[in-house]
């Protein structure tokens, strides 16, 4: 059976986190599918709040240490990703946006990208689209069409009858998954391997 | 091997005292840095550029100018010179000026410099970048290698008939570095010319610099210059030292915790491990320092960055004592004997380059005669009248 490797990354704070809850289960619908797809599928999961203050230093002295490095590695190299956060004062929360802030910006160029947030009521879902959306978009990511977000009452599994949560969840990971099926499995696009010839470069002048 | 120390000469308050030296001071004690490196037996010292406060050295050739006269062995060069935001021309005559007036006892280093905004006080886009680097050097050696020049080009003003004065010494230019950190269109260039490649690796792990590093020794083979283990490297560095590490550890650390640079982030602990930083007693700084050939093979040129974070010049001038009369000489006896034959230990001296133009045939000459088309009582002799270039 080929191979993907699917990276999430959580930017819940609390633990255990309800965003992180989310990530695992958009994950795990992903996985499902591309099963269905004959893909086997290794996933790394990390969260933020780990490598939280290795992001400030990276902010502070312009290089990534650590667990970070690892961290970036991995989502550099992966076949698809989740990205999951909490939605703080009308957006995502700082430290995911303080971890986006530190990529190289052209690391997620192409790269499938299923976006998930939690916040209290399902008046906040449309964060999703109006700022999160867009941040990965500016990354030229190749977002999902779903992206799924999770009210308090929407793990009750009252907050929708007609449109539940684990719908949402399946629909989208069906999305990232077909997405990653349709791809090359592949190392990330190393920065010497590309790098022009001086003739190449000095053609472009 | 060379071992020296370069400065990015900035003016920063020290923690300790709350006391900052003013522009004069810092621009003198960055004069007797130099000199004591020199006195103590160092192989050199490098300036850097910069145009913006808290930084002093803005003009390199006037300072190393002085220096040449006031030193004896140590070679002056530079960590970097800006080819993006300077013009060739300039480059040009400035350091073949510096390199007659040291007699050859200088190189430079290229590079694209770390503050954005001087592209547009320089009148240039920090887009373009990488291609300023591209074209002005290319114009730069040719003005250099080439008595007469006719150059047109994207970034700058053509030139037809143009001859940059005065010619280099013995008619060989001056020995040039690329310095870069995560560009390899950088190494590349360096590569592709044969000219030495530095990586100023004291804020990144050495994973990354053992990257680069090797990236251009494998472009420098592909290009012809000779085997990758020949390429001619350079690394930056910096420690703190004291006998007792623990004593350097207190005296460092309020000076690494304010730093303009990296304090308040990570830890000195963290930064110590992530980086090439590295503070303890000398014979910690040897290890750690005689490890390095290991990550980017045998190379030629290490440079400490010492006089940084607002050390006040006394602690300065004992940094370099301690590097110059146990660090050194140890490295040298750990480094030299695992170096292959046919690795050089040194970048190439003037006398060396000059020996090999001579027997290739390839200096050229030392001064163009020609009548000067150019200089008249005023600078608007020469114009000619709108009203005669029409025909009216």
């Amino acid at each position: 059976m080929s191979e993907r490797t699917i990276v999430t990354i959580s930017a819940g704070l609390g633990q255990p986190s309800s965003t992180r809850l989310l990530a695992d289960r958009l994950t795990e619908a992903t996985t499902e599918e591309l099963a269905a797809h004959g893909l086997d599928a290794v996933v790394h999961t990390y969260e933020l709040r780990d490598v939280a203050h290795e992001v400030v230093n990276a902010m502070l002295t312009g290089f990534p240490a650590g667990e970070l490095r690892e961290m970036l590695e991995a989502m550099t190299n992966a076949d698809g990703l989740v990205l999951t956060s909490p939605l703080f004062t009308t957006t995502y929360s700082g430290l995911f946006k303080s971890f986006i802030d530190v990529i190289d910006k052209d690391s997620l160029t192409g790269m499938p990208v299923l976006l998930g947030a939690t916040g209290g009521t399902a008046r906040h879902s449309l964060a999703l689209e109006y700022s999160m959306r867009p941040l990965l978009t500016y990354l030229r990511a190749d977002v999902v069409t779903t992206s799924v977000f999770a009210a308090t009452d929407d793990w009750s599994g009252e907050a929708d009858a007609v449109n539940p949560l684990p719908a949402r969840i399946r629909r989208a990971g069906r999305e990232l998954a077909e997405k990653v099926a349709g791809r090359e499995p592949g190392d990330a696009a190393d920065v010497y391997d590309d790098a022009p010839s001086f003739e190449e470069m000095f053609k472009r002048l | 091997m060379q071992f020296g120390i370069f400065s990015v000469s900035d003016v920063t308050t020290d923690p300790t005292t709350g006391r900052t030296p003013d522009d004069t001071e810092r621009v003198r004690s960055m004069m007797a840095i130099a000199q004591h490196a020199d006195e103590a037996g160092l192989d050199v010292f490098a300036t850097g550029e910069h145009h913006n406060p808290p930084f002093v050295a803005s003009s390199p050739t006037t300072m190393l100018g002085y220096l040449a006269g006031t030193t004896k062995n140590i070679v002056l060069s530079t960590a970097t010179t800006l080819i993006t935001t300077n013009d060739p021309v300039k480059i040009a005559e400035d350091y073949a000026m510096l390199q007659i007036i040291a007699d050859g006892r200088m190189d430079l280093m290229m590079g694209r410099g770390n503050t954005g905004p001087v592209y547009p006080w320089f009148g240039k886009d920090i887009r373009q970048g990488i291609n300023l680097a591209l074209e002005n050097y290319a114009l730069l050696r040719r003005l250099w290698e080439e008595d007469v020049v006719d150059w047109q080009g994207k970034f700058r003003t053509p030139l037809q008939g143009f001859t940059a004065t005065p010619r280099p010494l013995d008619g060989v230019p001056p020995f040039v570095w690329h310095g870069s950190i995560r560009s390899p269109e950088i190494a590349e260039q360096a590569a592709y010319y044969g000219d030495g490649f530095f990586h100023n690796n004291i804020f990144w792990p050495t994973s990354h610099t053992q990257r680069m590093v090797q990236y251009y020794r494998q472009r420098f083979e592909h290009y012809g210059h000779g085997s990758a283990d020949q390429a001619i490297v350079g690394l930056g560095g910096q420690f703190f030292a004291r006998k007792n590490s623990q004593d350097a550890w207190n005296e460092f650390r309020p000076y690494f915790d304010k730093a303009p640079v990296y304090g308040h982030g990570p830890s000195m602990e963290e930064f110590t491990a992530e980086t090439p930083l590295t503070v303890g007693s000398p014979e910690q700084i040897i290890d750690r320092y005689a490890a390095m050939r290991e990550h980017v093979g045998d190379y030629q040129r290490q440079l400490f960055l010492i006089d940084h974070a607002g050390l006040p010049l006394k602690t300065v001038l004992e940094q370099i004592d301690i590097l110059a009369e146990e660090i050194v000489p140890a490295l040298r006896a750990e480094m030299e004997p695992k170096r292959p034959a046919h690795v050089p230990a040194d970048p190439p001296s003037h006398a060396e380059r000059a020996a090999a133009a001579r027997a290739d045939g390839a200096a050229h000459q030392a001064h163009v005669a020609g009548d000067d088309r150019w200089t008249g009582k005023s600078a608007e002799d020469g114009v000619v009248a709108p009203s005669a270039a029409s025909g009216r």
